[in-house]
């Protein structure tokens, strides 16, 4: 089918090794708040600090783990723009987030391919770190348009694996 | 230190029966809308054309769709909803462990998500749980306790397999770690 919102990013855009334009970030009280009640997180430590103070042990509110994988999301997507399917992301949380940090994205492409049904797809390492210490790591595969044609939304049933 | 100072051999072998079996399939609460997109979206400063311009939804994915890292946001409740007389706890088998092991407090350290299908505006989504492992007793920063991983299968009004979520917690009691 063609299209004509053409592709910002395609698979041949991408070279392994390539990073990604960072994203900076200041964290305040309103994201962390923002994101819990985005994803509908009510527990205390996303929004009470002296609960997360006196019972988590945290210095501070914190970013939520779902609230995280928006950010994620984001990230990649501006990258790859509205063509960009996730397929699948794993998280690992080594740090919280707190009021008052700036967080930085970066990404590098780990690696690119094109699979048995012909889908193309980039794996990408992400990282949200502050100060340069590293809070999660984001190991993430989205698919990306072959050519201006492609569309990776278009993919059904057996035509989509989002696993390798 | 044993075991058994953390948690009952009792509590932590009924957990372990529940390995592997389907826990708390469920219905969710209302349908998915795309309001609650665009708070999302918001959150983050989330500018992705799929979800705020009409024709572009329309001509890449066929209408609407939802962010996929959202899905799990379909299956927490509200904070109050009239004639609930219980809280309702997402991922309630994490705090089944956290309550069985006698372990107060709790993070998640992992969080792996696939997914398939997209989920669509109006989709009733429908999930359940299964416990996948139970670690021994191990010692954190955080305390002492135990890693446990879940995993949350997600399908839409049509059986069709939307997501699967596998999370990584732990459980632990806070002080422990500089005590040993």
């Amino acid at each position: 089918m063609s299209t004509t919102v053409l592709p910002q990013l395609q698979l041949d855009d991408v070279t392994v090794g390539e990073s990604l334009p960072a994203l900076h970030y200041e964290v305040t009280a309103t994201t962390v708040v923002l994101g819990a009640l985005a994803t509908r997180d009510w527990r205390p430590m996303h929004h009470d600090k002296d609960f997360a103070v006196e019972r988590n042990g945290t210095q501070d509110i914190f970013l939520n783990t779902p609230n995280q994988a928006a950010w994620f999301e984001r990230y990649l997507t501006d990258w790859t723009g509205p063509h960009g399917r996730l397929a699948r992301v794993t998280f690992r949380m080594k740090g919280s987030v707190f009021p008052g940090d700036t967080m930085s994205l970066t990404g590098v492409v780990d690696s690119t391919s094109v699979d048995d049904v012909g889908c193309g797809f980039v794996t990408v390492e992400v990282t949200l770190s502050v100060d340069r210490d590293v809070k999660t790591t984001c190991a993430a595969r989205i698919a990306l348009p072959l050519n201006a044609d492609d569309n990776p939304w278009a993919r059904r049933g057996d035509q989509w694996r989002p696993s390798p | 230190m044993t075991a058994s100072d953390v948690s009952s051999t009792a509590a932590l072998a009924e957990m372990r029966d529940l390995i592997g079996k389907e826990q708390y399939h469920e219905v969710g609460e209302f349908p998915v809308e795309r309001s609650y997109v665009w708070t999302s979206c918001a959150s983050v400063e989330n500018g992705n054309p799929l979800y705020w311009d009409e024709s572009v939804a329309q001509e890449l994915t066929g209408g609407p769709v939802a962010p996929p890292s959202m899905v799990s946001v379909w299956f927490r409740p509200h904070h109050w909803a009239p004639g609930r007389t219980q809280e309702a706890l997402p991922l309630q088998v994490h705090f089944d462990l956290k309550a069985a092991l006698g372990l107060p407090e709790a993070v998640m350290t992992d969080n792996t998500i696939e997914f398939h299908t997209p989920v669509r505006m109006g989709d009733v989504l429908q999930t359940h749980q299964v416990l996948r492992s139970v670690s021994e007793e191990k010692t954190t920063k955080l305390g002492t306790g135990r890693f446990w991983v879940i995993d949350v299968v997600y399908a839409n009004q049509d059986g069709e397999l939307v997501a699967v979520e596998s999370y990584t917690g732990f459980g632990y009691r806070r002080g422990e770690a500089s005590a040993s």
